[in-house]
Formats: structure tokens, sequence, C-alpha cells
């Protein structure tokens, strides 16, 4: 199991340096001229020139590249453009805000699919199965930037249980301030955890050993929970964990609808005000994230599935089953 | 002795549309996408017949004294915030979403898939090349990358398309290449080898033709996706500008006039959800329709 990881370790190396160039790329392509940003319209052709020199923007794109890369090694990601603070300090301060977020809405993606999914897959076309497909079917057709709409219209401005705007300070208004925007961006999850769930359990359901199981005389509830839930869970956890990558384009959507002081609305902020060095960090950090994540998912996985560590305890094999 | 009558041999297509008219969603949601198309493709009929009169006379003109008032026997849909028709700038926003969905799939469709053709075929080191290549830009979540790209090139709408279309190229290059790799090895492959067949007319006459099934399904249920990031784009006010009426980008106005008026915020993602759903159910559909195992 070991030697997987590290496996999986080495083989991200590559992947993380093509991200990164390709984000550095399509940012470098980005018309104006940086240093005609930072000083402003006023300064002197002299002073522009010193300026693009002082950012490295005479040296070719490969030489800026490798510089840096040298800097983000180090954990610098330079200076933003817009107040001359270090984009690195600023993109920690806002991840944890991100990453809550989208533990929340994975935690409501969960909690409202799996139970559905269960319920569904047991009671196959009864009225309770197909109102849950349907269910779904709407949940991942709805774009989730107007499910944030309609939520605070209906939870924040009508009814005013809920605060719209912002993160609350203490336990229970920061808890208070992520609901929406944890329902938000779990929904969409939610609906495709139902899918899956079911699909998956539809598989488990009919095979011999749950009636072996049953013919043992174990109670319904073992039989679901132990035999059926179980081998159920592993195509559950792959598909949770791409949705993650979802969780990060939406997060940019649920945050800025919600003033939520995370990665996702620090880069649209970023974009609109033209401040590339900040816009180039956060989307590294989120790329980076992201791979991290599906290794940590395919890890997960094979813990899961026992046939998949064995696979690796001799000399390696290709994996079934994984298909993105 | 009565002879068995004999049946015409089914195509593949009408032996998938036989298959998929059963299906009463998906059909519905076929039925839905075509009145979708005839509206967009009305709507720009009309604009080229009245030389865009319709368009600055209904669509976009103002009228700020009936700003943000509610549905009406007048206005069906209410006013915005600048008193434009809500229902006029929801037929005309049709084309936007739906045609631009389309054409930015259609893209990623051509280029990933011969990319895919390519590496699946070829193997080894093209295979390699390739294929790592994907999982790179696979790596950058794709609201993400198409944000980055906007971002860097400037909100148009050709960079909005260009955006869309990169972010999707490597679904499609997977899917293809997977269903080349099952493909390839197959006897009548080697047969048109054998018959002296180049690689690029064992591609385009063979393999491709052959593992279009998956292809079409993954490209129907793209489309749902691209026109989500389009207005997921507009509606961070990245994508299509005011004052052209475009679902995303009428949710974002409406925001700010969330407390004043309901409807500007239901009605624009009404429209989103019912275009996604249509698409949707007919994806689902034709998968079921083309390949009957994978149905559970």
């Amino acid at each position: 199991m070991g030697k997987y990881i590290l496996r999986r370790l080495v083989m991200m190396i590559p992947v993380l340096f093509g991200v990164t160039f390709i984000v550095f790329f399509i940012m470098s392509l980005t018309p104006g001229d940086p240093a005609a940003i930072i000083l402003g319209d006023q300064a002197s052709g002299e002073a522009l020139a010193l300026k693009r020199i002082e950012l490295g923007l005479d040296k070719p794109l490969l030489v800026r590249y490798a510089t840096y890369m040298g800097n983000l090694l180090r954990g610098d990601l330079g200076l933003s453009y817009r107040n001359q603070i270090p984009v690195a300090g600023q993109v920690w301060d806002k991840f944890p805000n991100t990453a809550m977020l989208a533990v929340a809405g994975i935690i409501v993606a969960l909690i409202i699919g799996i139970p559905v999914g269960i319920l569904s897959a047991k009671k196959q076309y009864t009225f309770m199965d197909n109102s849950s497909m349907v269910l779904s079917l709407v949940g991942v057709s709805m774009p989730n930037f107007w499910l944030g709409l309609l939520l605070s219209l209906l939870f924040a401005l009508k009814l005013g249980w809920l605060p719209s705007q912002g993160m609350g300070q203490g336990f229970f208004p920061l808890l208070r301030s992520l609901v929406l925007p944890a329902l938000t961006l779990g929904t969409g999850v939610a609906a495709t955890v139902v899918r899956m769930t079911r699909s998956s359990m539809l598989e488990v359901i009919r095979q011999d050993y749950i009636a072996t199981a049953r013919a043992k005389g174990i109670t319904e509830k073992q039989v679901t929970n132990k035999h059926m839930l179980k081998n159920a869970l592993i195509p559950i956890v792959t598909a949770v964990g791409l949705q993650f990558g979802h969780l990060l384009g939406g997060a940019m959507l649920t945050e800025t609808i919600f003033s939520w002081p995370g990665l996702g609305r620090l880069m649209v902020d970023s974009i609109t005000s033209k401040d590339i060095p900040m816009v180039l960090g956060s989307v590294i950090f989120m790329a980076v994230m992201f791979s991290f994540v599906n290794l940590l998912v395919d890890i997960l996985y094979a813990f899961l599935d026992p046939r998949i560590k064995s696979q690796y305890g001799g000399p390696a094999k290709r994996r079934k089953g994984v298909v993105a | 002795m009565k002879l068995p009558v004999v049946k015409k041999q089914r195509t593949l297509a009408t032996e998938t549309w036989r298959r998929f008219k059963k299906n009463k969603l998906a059909l519905t949601g076929m039925i839905v996408l075509s009145s979708l198309v005839l509206i967009a493709l009305s709507t720009i009929v009309i604009d080229l017949a009245t030389d865009n009169a319709v368009y600055n006379n209904y669509v976009i003109k103002q009228n700020l004294r009936m700003r943000l008032q509610g549905p009406s026997k007048d206005h069906i849909f209410g006013l915005d915030e600048f008193g434009r028709d809500i229902f006029m700038r929801m037929i005309w926003a049709v084309r936007y979403s739906l045609f631009m969905g389309t054409i930015a799939i259609a893209l990623s469709t051509i280029a990933g898939g011969l990319l895919g053709a390519i590496a699946g075929y070829y193997g080894k080191v093209t295979d390699n090349a390739i294929m790592r290549f994907m999982d790179v830009l696979l790596a950058i979540p794709s609201m993400l990358l198409a944000t980055a790209i906007v971002a860097a090139l400037g909100t148009s709408l050709t960079n909005v398309l260009i955006a869309i279309a990169i972010s999707y190229v490597p679904t499609f290059a997977r899917t293809v290449r997977a269903s080349v790799l099952t493909i390839k090895d197959q006897e009548f492959i080697e047969a048109a080898r054998a018959m002296g067949a180049s690689d690029s007319r064992i591609i385009f006459k063979y393999i491709l033709p052959n593992s279009m099934a998956p292809l079409i399904v993954q490209a129907t249920l793209g489309v749902a996706g691209a026109i989500l990031s389009i207005a997921g784009l507009s509606f961070l006010g990245l994508g299509i500008q005011p004052p052209t009426p475009e679902w995303g980008s009428m949710l974002s106005s409406a925001r700010a006039y969330i407390r004043e008026g309901w409807h500007i915020t239901v009605i624009p993602g009404l429209g989103i959800m019912i275009t996604i759903l249509a698409l949707n159910v007919m994806g689902d559909g034709l998968r079921d329709a083309l390949d009957p195992r994978l149905k559970n």
C-alpha cells in the first residue's frame, strides 16, 4: 500500500508541472502591460521600462516560468498588482473558507444523497423511487447559482431565517451563515450521489450473497448496512471525489452570490481588477488542491476495495473500473 | 406452408429510434429541445427580416417608468430592472445558450475525438504524449480552466466558446480513445488492413463510425454542461455582456434587484433549467437506446 501511494505521488509531479505551465501560459496571454497596471497611466516611459525589467517581463516565457516555479516551491507566489501584498498570504488566508464550504457541501450531498439512494434502490419502481429520480434529475439540471439566488430569496429575504451575505464570526453565527451556501453547493452533488447510490445498490441487491445473508436469518437492517452498502459504497466514493472539481468551480459562483470570503471570490475579484498574479496564484492553488483530492480519493478507493489493494501486492496491474 | 415474413434489416439508426421513442421522458426532452431550436431559429429569422427592429424595440428597449413590474396581461413574465420585457428577452436568449453550447461541444468533440482516435489507434509514445497532456488538462476543473482562459483572453463570444471548447476536449478524447481501444483489435479492422487500407481510412471509415455511440451520448450531456458553464461565466460577468439577453447575465443583473422583484430572478433560471433538463433526459434516453446493455 505504501508503495502504491508513493508511486501515485511520483506520478503526480509531472502532472503538477504541466498544470502550472498551462495556467502560466494562459495567463501570460493577457493583453495589457502589467507595468502600466501597477504604476498607473501617469507613469513615464522610463519608469514603465524599469518596472518591466523588475517584473522580469523582458525575459522569454520559459525563463519567467522557471523563475515563477522556483519561487512557488519556496512558497512565494509573487505580489498582487493591485495592492502589492503577497499573493501566497492571500491565498492561504482564503483557502480554509473555501475548503470549509466544499466540505459542508459534500456533507449536505452525502446526508441527502446516500439515504435517498438506498431507499430508492430498495423500493425500486415505487412512487418513492420515481419521485426521487425525477427530483434528482431536476437537481443535476439546476444551475447552482440560480438555486443560491432562490434560497436566499426564500430563506433570507422572505422568511429572514438565515443570513444571505458574508461569513459569521463565532461558532453558531458561522454555522448559520454556512447553511445556504452549503445547500447551494451540495444540492447538485446530492442529486448525483442519489443516482450513483441507487444504481450501485441495485447492482449489489441481486447478488447471491445477499440472498445468503438473508437466509442466514440476519435482520434486514444488517443486510442493508453490512452487506449491501459496504460494497455499493466504492463507486460512490469515486463519484463524490470526482465532484470535488465541480465544487471548486461552483465555489466561484456560490461565493460570489453569498459574499463568502473564499478563494473563488478572490479569483473573480482579481479577474475584474486584472490582478494577474492573484488570478494565477489562486488558479494554480485550486488545481493543485484538486489533484491532491483526486489522489486521496484513489487511495481511499484502494482501501475500500480489497481487490485493488491485493493487486498492488503483486506486480502492478491496471486497475479496472476507474473510468472518468 | 406459409413462408415467414422477411423483415427488412434495421440499421443502427432505425433500431436506436425504435428503442428511443418508447422512452416517454426522453421523447419529451427531444420535443422540448426541438421547440427551443425552432424558437432560436425564428428569432434569428425575425432579426434578419426586420433588420433588428424587433430586437431594438422590444428586447433591449428600456422603459424605466415601468421597471421591475411583475407579470401582467401585457407582459406575461413582467419587466426587468430597466423596464425591458422579460418574455421577449427570454425568447431572444435561447440562441446564445443553445447554439453556443452546441458549437463549443462540436468543436471539442472534433478536437477531442481526433486526439482520442489517434492516441488509441497508434498507442505507445503517441498515446502517452496525447493522454498525459489530456490528464494535465483534466487536472484543472473545467469551470476553473474556462474562467482562466476568459480572464486572460478577455470577455467576448468567441473567447467564451474557445474556453469552454478547450475545457471539454479531454473528456471526449478519453471517451473516443476507450472505444477505439476496444475496436481496433477486432477482425474487421484486421481485414481492412489486410486489404491495404491506409491508417486514416481505417480510422475514419471503420473505427470512428463504430465508436459513435458513446460519443453522441457524451456530446448531448456535454452540451448541457457547456450551457451551464456559459451561463455561469455570464453570471460572473465574464461571458456574454449586457444588454445582449442571455440567461446567465440576466440572472447576474437580477441579483442587485432581488429584493424588489422575485420574477426577474426566478424566470431566467427556469429557462436554463428546462433546457438542461431536456438535454439530460434526452442524453440518458439516447444512451439506453444506443446500448441497451447499460440500462439498469
